[in-house]
Formats: structure tokens, C-alpha cells, sequence
């Protein structure tokens, strides 16, 4: 407790009380910001790599007003702290401080008081050695002060982290799934210096586990057991924009959110959004192929990236950092790179080509027509017909302009309202919609709009609805999509999959599921982007047993499987699923993947134990 | 049932930074998004749940503006109001219209609708007068119960429960009366897709300020308008001696 006092006198009050001013004042996220001893920053940062991130570092809007958008994002801090930024920040955006002069003490006392809190209820998580028994340690050198030396040597002092307390944060996943207990951790300026680093590992088989914003949700970011780990941390410099072809070229450790603004004043916008925004890399969102938001709009990354730079694991530097349109000069090297995880090389930089900002932006959030899900039955399938001729008329009436169509269930929407004090828009239906458009001519845009919106309200397809074109209230439905991923994480021990299914299949995962898990699971529930067919599937138990998580798995990926559906979408294989690739790739590529990584990583010591079968 | 006119001003959105003018004579509105004041949101929901109750018969929306105020006004319009006024100011005239002015004009207006009530937000979020509702009871020399957070409606007179420092007021009044929104009223619905699309054949009514006899010559001159002073450094002190030495410093111990 001491500690922990004496180490809040290096907290700056102003700036705290300047975020949490702005919480209530613009209802912008907690993010306060830290100083590098600061006591929040170890219990779990939310660093790393992809997809539907944690809330406290959720998307602004193209962050306007935000004064501390320039600044670097620091980790946010437990749950606990945001709980009472939110509990400050109450519903509204317009209360006056009164007396802003005793605030920032009583206000530091407060988070204080929650943080402390924090760990109440919730048990340590255990080592994944221990909770993945089944997995073990490859043969990799065990770090000794020598190797340490020559890191300090090569970075300095304060960019080798050795202390256990400054590690922890880079050794737990921010969904607490997986822990790994590595005593070092690296955080290079330049791609010189990763390659420094690689070249060194290499040479003496250390195990290496390359880190972004740690927002990744299948385990791939952190380490499983002592591997070193490489965080692209302070690789966030901009290199440049061009506004004319829209290439925006940056280090890998950039903060997507902190491109997005900076692409702002440029009348560009990255082509992707997620909910991790504001702390994941965009190295990460490039290694993991990273979807979200927008995906049905703006394409998959591997489309928007350019070109790439990348360290290979001997510390060879590979330039593939073209920034041209069309290039078609032999094999696509920088493919290789995108979505393999980590497993093949570290990215360092990359050039990605940006949609321009949209002028004008329209958002309708729907209610559905009566969705039964109790049973597989006809029933559901005839509902669903509904929702997906929605889905089909969006496409067709909106076309150019339709820039996301995501879907939740009632359960989904429950979890958010009851744990986040989240206003839902509309009152309760089983099933909601939220259809939103990009364009760059406001009254076309609003007219497209209003009658397709007519259309579905003529032919009855939708129960209820709003529409809206205001940047807040936009704002504050996005919320409500964007943090069920933090509401889940408050409702008990969460099993995710992130699948992908053929349209008309889409929902069918959850009802079996609720079929086959019963009473056992406290909610199972789904949402996901339903235009791209990405199904986020939930299960939550009140405590992790071996007993439910063997009669969801390998269910779940054999249903899938038997859809012709992927058991990863968009959040990737990481540590978490490689024994299940099987189900949606054929013995000759993973075969394929395996030679590959032999010849990229003849050592093996790139983020080991993730995305590849172990060989049987 | 009452009769009730609602004020509602078109502001910049809430959640879009807000730009100083180079030239330093106002904020940059050009091609930015705007929404309803917030607190005029309130007002106007606080209206139509006086409507679902049965005790008010028919709501009136103003806004006074260019062209665009009418976008609030169906903003209103979609959430329950039943016709709109758009009191048509634009140019050098808006840009100093002042809440002495909009008073005006709501009291002409409350008097040509025979409103019993007139609800107002507390304050835009763009120039944060306060002014408006009281000085419409000045000018109609109405009873005015502002910063409401609570509203009953009694035979001939209502009860408002108003939010003060250190607690709550409950004061009476006699109808006709001014009341202006708090921020703890209620909370504004969304508007649904059916009341949106009513609300596209709801009537606007145009007028201007001559029209109603309100002069709208300019009371004050803007001076200057700057941005606020930009954010200092922070600092990391090694120890708490320090902080307290240095908050001893500054004056805030």
C-alpha cells in the first residue's frame, strides 16, 4: 500500500484531473495518463495486436475535440480506475465542475480506491503452463545476465524492462486467458535495432514473442513461457503522408487511433476500425490481418497494405516498403507477413494506402422482427430470411455508400445495458442491426438512406428503428456495438470464437449451442459483422471448468467445419487454436505453412507454441 | 392541456472540436456537424412526455437561424413536437443574435400560439448565455421556475423541482410560466424510424424577425474569441515531499 502511495506523488494531479474533466465534459474514455512507474500501468496493459479491443481504449469519432489525441497512448489501467472514470462521468457530458479546485485530490483518491479494489473477486489467472499443460517448453536458451548485457548494450537501460512488476503487464493477454512469466522485456526504436536483437536470438536460441498493443484476443501477443518479449512500443514514428495518393507510411508501433487523427488532417482515414483502436499497433493490426468495422466497406488489410518492411528471424532486413498501387514483380513477400502472426518475422514498418474521410456519415440502428431462438427449428430459419433480405437490400439500395452492417442479439444487448449502464437506443427486441454509410455528398447519402429505410418499414422487415446523422449520437450507438467485448469480460469467464460463415448460416451457431450447453453457460449469446458473415459467438460461465469447455470444443469447430465456415474470422490462430486449424485448412497447407516457417525460422524462436500444429 | 413551446438552437455537435477562426472573430461552422443543444434535446422531450401524459395538448418548436435550424426543428419534429417555426436569421444578423433577441421572439411567438408553458434548455452548449429563459418571463412577465429537474403540473399552476447548490428546491407556480431544462430532467429518447418518417410531413412554419415585429440590432460587439490556453507539461516528481512542496508552490495547499 505504501508503495502504491508513494508512487501515485509521481502521477501528474493536473493531468489526471484534465482527462478525467474531459470524461465528463466531452464523454470521452478514460485514458489517463501515466508516467512509466506509475502504479497502474502494470496490472494489465492492454497492448497488442487485433481485433473488438478492450473498451477503455475504444474508438472517439475521428477524435475532434480531443486534446489529448497527439499525446501517446499509455496502457489503460484495470478495469477498476475506468469503472470510476465512468462512475464520474455519470450519462452525462454537460456537467459543470464546481469546485475544479479540490477535484483532482478527491479524484486520485477515488481511483486509487478502485484500483485497489480491483482485484476483488477476481482470482490471479493462472500460468498457461499450467492451464495448458499439454504444452511444453521448446528446447530455447534460458536468458542469463550475459545476454541481458548485451541487450542494455544495444538499447540502453531504460528500454530493457527486467523487473517481474514492469514485465507483468507484457505477460498477461487483456481477456486473461493466457500468462506467461517472461523476465525480459524489449522495446526498440528502430528496425535496426529489432534486427539487433533477432540476429542475437537467432544466433543463441532465445525464444522471441514480437508484441503491439496486446489487444489480441486468441493469446498470440503474449509470451507462453519465458520468451523475450519484443514490444513495438516506442516504434510510433509517422514517416509520411502523401494526400494525393492517399499512402500513409509509419513504423509498425503506431496506435491506430493516433494514424486515424493524424490522417484527419489530411481528409484521410485509415481503411480500418476496431474497437482496439486506441491502444492496438498498426504492426499488430498488419501481422494479424486484422478485420473490424468496416471491413464490408474498405476490404481486407492485405488489399490496403502496400508494402511492408520486416525483420526475418536472422535479423535480415527485408524491404518490401513499396508504395506503389500495382506491383508485379515476382512473388508477393509482404503476404507472407500479413497475418502470419508474428511466426515468419517482425514487421517494422508498413505503407498503407487510405480511403479518403467521408463527408457525410448516416447510421440507422434497427430492431428486429421477432427472432425465436430457443430451438433449431424452421421458426428461426424463416425469421432469419428476414434478416437477411435486409442485409440484401442494404447491399443492393445502398451499394456504394453502405460502410458497415453489424448485427447483435438480445442477450448482447443485455450484457452492455446491465454492465456498462449503456442506454440502448430502442427498447428490447431479440435482434438488432446497425446499418451505417460513408459517402461524400450529405443530401445523397440522407436520401439513399431514407428510402431504403422506407422500403424495409413498408415491407415490415423491421420492428423498430432510429436513424441519425449527428456525430454524438452516432458516437454513442458505435459504443454500445463496440464495448460488448468489455461487458462480456464483466460477466464471468468468457469462451469466444470469431467465426466466419456463409450468410445464411450465420446465427446458426448460437441456438445450437444454447441446445447443446443448456443451463450449464450463464448467457450465449452473438454478434458480429453480418456482412462480412463474422459471427462472434460467446460463452459465459461463471468459472473456468475443464467439463464445459470439452463440450464446447471441438463442437463448435466441427459445426463450423461442417458449414464450410473458418474457426477464425478475423481475430487469428494464435496460442489458442492451432490444434483446431485442421478444421478449415487441408493437410497440404498447413503442411505448406510448416515448410515455410522452416525456411523463414530455421530456429524456431519467433512467437513459438502460436498458429502452427505442433507436429504429432 | 396546456399548450407548450419549446426553444431548441442549433449548436455545434458536442462531439466535434471546436476551431477558433484565424481571424479571431468567432468559431469555424463551415462544413462542420451540428445537432441540437443538448439541453434543448431536454426540453423538448420533457415536452413530449407532458404530451403522453395528457397534459399538454400541442408542442411548438422554434429556431431561429439559417436555413439549417430546420434540421433541429424535424430533429424535434421526429421526436414528438407537433409543428415547427423556423425564425429565419442568417448572416451578420445571426452571428449577433443574443438571447435578448431570441427572448423577444419567443415571447411574440408564445403569445401569437397562446402558449401556457415554454420550455427552454438551461444554456446552449455553444455560448452558454443562461439567459434566454429568464429573460422570456421578463418580457411576458410570466412566472419562470429555471434549472428544473423535476416538473409536475398541477389545475392552474406547476410544481418544479429545481436543482440548487447544496440540494433541491420545490417551487410553485402559476401558469402561464417559463421553465428551462436542467440536465437531470429526463433523458432524450431516440427518435423511431416511423416518427422520423412522420415527421418529414409535419409543418414548418417560416418567419422572420421583422415579421414579428422583433428588433434584432446588435447589443454587444465581439471583441475577440481565442482558443484556450494549451495544455502545460506535466512533470514527475521523485517523491511525495516533493509534490506537496511543489503544491505549496503553486497555492493549491
Amino acid at each position: 500500500m505504501a508503495d502504491i502511495l508513494d508512487s501515485v506523488s509521481s502521477v501528474n494531479l493536473g493531468e489526471i484531473h484534465q482527462t478525467l474533466y474531459q470524461c465528463i465534459y466531452k464523454r470521452r474514455p478514460f485514458q489517463p495518463r501515466l508516467t512509466p512507474t506509475s502504479p497502474w500501468n502494470f496490472p494489465h496493459p492492454i497492448v497488442a495486436h487485433a481485433v473488438e479491443g478492450p473498451e477503455a481504449v475504444k474508438r472517439g469519432l475521428p477524435a475532434p475535440g480531443d486534446h489529448t489525441s497527439h499525446l501517446p497512448k499509455v496502457s489503460p489501467p484495470q478495469q477498476g480506475t475506468s469503472r470510476s472514470a465512468r462512475a464520474n462521468q455519470g450519462s452525462d457530458p454537460l456537467i459543470k465542475d464546481p469546485l475544479p479546485c479540490l477535484r483532482p485530490s478527491l479524484r486520485i483518491l477515488n481511483t486509487l480506491v478502485n484500483f485497489l479494489n480491483c482485484g476483488e473477486g477476481k482470482s490471479i489467472n493462472p500460468f498457461s503452463q499450467d492451464r495448458y499443460p499439454h504444452v511444453k517448453r521448446g528446447d530455447y536458451t534460458s536468458l542469463d545476465a550475459d545476454h541481458l548485457n548485451f541487450f542494455r548494450g544495444l538499447l540502453g537501460e531504460g528500454r530493457v524492462l527486467t523487473k517481474p512488476e514492469d514485465c507483468e503487464a507484457y505477460n498477461v493477454d487483456w481477456i486473461k486467458n493466457v500468462r506467461g512469466y517472461s523476465r525480459c522485456v524489449l522495446k526498440p526504436k528502430t528496425t535496426e535495432e529489432v534486427s539487433g536483437i533477432l540476429a542475437f536470438c537467432n544466433e543463441r536460441r532465445i525464444a522471441v514473442c514480437p508484441q503491439g498493443g496486446n489487444t489480441g484476443l486468441v493469446g498470440g501477443s503474449v509470451p507462453v513461457f519465458d520468451e523475450v518479449v519484443l514490444s513495438t512500443a516506442l516504434m510510433n514514428e509517422i514517416i509520411s503522408t502523401n494526400d494525393t495518393s492517399g499512402v500513409l507510411v509509419c513504423q509498425a508501433g503506431c496506435i491506430l487511433e493516433s494514424l486515424d487523427s493524424h490522417l484527419a488532417n489530411h481528409g484521410l482515414m485509415m481503411p480500418l476500425d476496431l474497437g482496439a483502436k486506441g491502444s492496438c499497433h498498426i504492426g499488430g493490426n498488419v501481422s494479424t490481418n486484422a478485420g473490424g468495422l468496416r471491413l464490408l466497406r474498405y476490404g481486407n488489410l492485405q488489399g490496403s497494405v502496400l508494402g511492408l518492411e520486416a525483420v526475418k528471424a536472422n535479423g535480415e532486413i527485408l524491404d518490401c516498403l513499396s508504395t506503389l498501387k500495382k506491383d508485379n514483380t515476382g512473388y508477393h513477400l509482404k503476404h507472407l507477413f500479413i497475418g502470419s502472426e508474428g511466426t515468419l518475422g517482425i514487421v517494422t514498418k508498413v505503407a498503407i494506402q487510405c480511403p479518403p474521410k467521408p463527408k457525410a456519415v448516416n447510421l440507422a440502428f434497427l430492431g428486429e422482427r421477432k427472432y425465436i431462438i430457443l430451438t433449431f427449428t424452421s421458426n428461426c430459419v424463416d425469421s432469419f430470411e428476414t434478416v437477411l433480405k435486409i442485409v440484401r437490400k442494404a447491399k443492393r439500395e445502398l451499394s456504394e455508400i453502405l460502410s458497415s452492417c453489424e448485427m447483435m442479439d438480445e442477450l448482447t444487448m443485455d450484457v452492455v445495458v446491465s454492465h456498462l449502464k449503456l442506454k440502448s437506443p430502442l427498447p428490447q427486441h431479440p435482434f438488432y442491426m446497425i446499418i451505417e454509410t460513408h459517402g461524400s455528398n450529405e443530401n445523397h447519402d440522407e436520401e439513399k438512406m431514407n428510402t431504403f429505410l422506407q422500403n424495409i418499414m413498408d415491407e415490415k422487415l423491421v420492428l423498430n428503428g432510429t436513424a441519425t446523422s449527428e456525430v454524438s449520437k452516432m458516437k454513442n450507438i458505435w459504443d454500445i456495438r463496440e464495448r460488448i467485448t468489455e461487458a462480456l469480460d464483466r460477466d464471468g469467464y468468457v469462451f469466444k470464437y470469431d467465426i466466419s460463415l456463409p450468410i445464411q448460416n450465420f446465427y446458426s451457431l448460437v441456438p445450437a449451442m444454447q441446445e447443446r450447453l443448456g443451463t450449464s453457460a450463464k448467457r450465449i449469446c452473438g454478434y458480429g459483422h453480418l456482412g462480412d458473415g463474422n459471427l462472434h459467438l460467446n460463452i459465459i460461465v461463471g468459472e473456468f471448468t475443464q467439463d464445459i469447455l470439452n463440450k464446447i470444443e471441438p463442437f463448435v469447430y466441427q459445426f463450423t467445419s461442417q458449414l464450410k465456415g473458418s474457426i477464425s474470422a478475423e481475430h487469428g490462430i494464435g496460442f489458442r487454436k492451432p490444434k483446431y486449424m485442421h478444421y478449415s485448412k487441408s493437410e497440404t497447407s498447413i503442411r505448406l505453412m510448416k515448410e515455410l516457417k522452416v525456411l523463414m525460422d530455421p530456429r524456431g524462436i519467433l512467437n513459438p507454441y502460436k498458429v502452427l500444429p505442433e507436429n504429432k | 392541456m396546456a399548450r407548450v413551446l419549446v426553444g431548441v438552437k442549433r449548436v455545434i455537435d458536442y462531439a466535434v472540436k471546436v476551431r477558433v477562426k484565424p481571424d479571431k472573430t468567432g468559431v469555424v461552422t463551415e462544413g462542420v456537424k451540428h445537432s441540437m443543444n443538448p439541453f434543448d434535446e431536454i426540453a423538448v422531450e420533457e415536452a413530449v412526455r407532458l404530451k403522453e401524459k395528457k397534459v399538454a395538448s400541442e408542442i411548438i418548436a422554434v429556431s431561429c437561424g439559417p436555413p439549417q435550424a430546420q434540421e433541429v426543428i424535424r430533429t424535434a419534429l421526429a421526436m414528438g413536437v407537433d409543428k415547427g417555426i423556423h425564425v429565419e436569421v442568417t448572416g451578420p444578423e445571426y452571428e449577433t443574435l443574443q438571447p435578448v433577441h431570441v427572448s423577444k421572439i419567443l415571447a411574440k411567438i408564445a403569445q401569437e400560439e397562446n402558449a401556457d408553458i415554454v420550455i427552454v434548455g438551461k444554456q446552449a452548449i455553444d455560448d452558454d448565455c443562461n439567459q434566454t429563459a429568464q429573460m422570456t418571463a421578463a418580457v411576458l412577465n410570466w412566472p419562470q421556475a429555471t434549472f428544473a429537474s423535476k416538473i409536475e403540473k398541477g389545475d392552474k399552476e406547476i410544481t418544479v423541482t429545481r436543482e440548487v447548490d447544496g440540494g433541491l428546491e420545490t417551487i410553485k407556480c402559476k401558469l402561464p410560466a417559463v421553465i428551462s431544462a436542467d440536465l437531470r430532467l429526463n433523458e432524450p429518447r431516440y427518435a423511431t424510424l416511423p416518427n422520423i418518417m412522420k415527421a418529414k410531413k409535419k409543418p414548418i412554419k417560416k418567419v422572420t424577425p421583422k415579421d414579428l415585429g422583433v428588433d434584432t440590432t446588435p447589443r454587444i460587439q465581439i471583441v475577440s474569441v481565442e482558443d484556450p490556453p494549451t495544455r502545460q507539461a506535466g512533470v514527475i516528481l521523485p517523491d511525495v515531499d516533493t509534490l506537496i512542496g511543489k503544491l505549496k508552490e503553486g497555492g493549491h495547499i
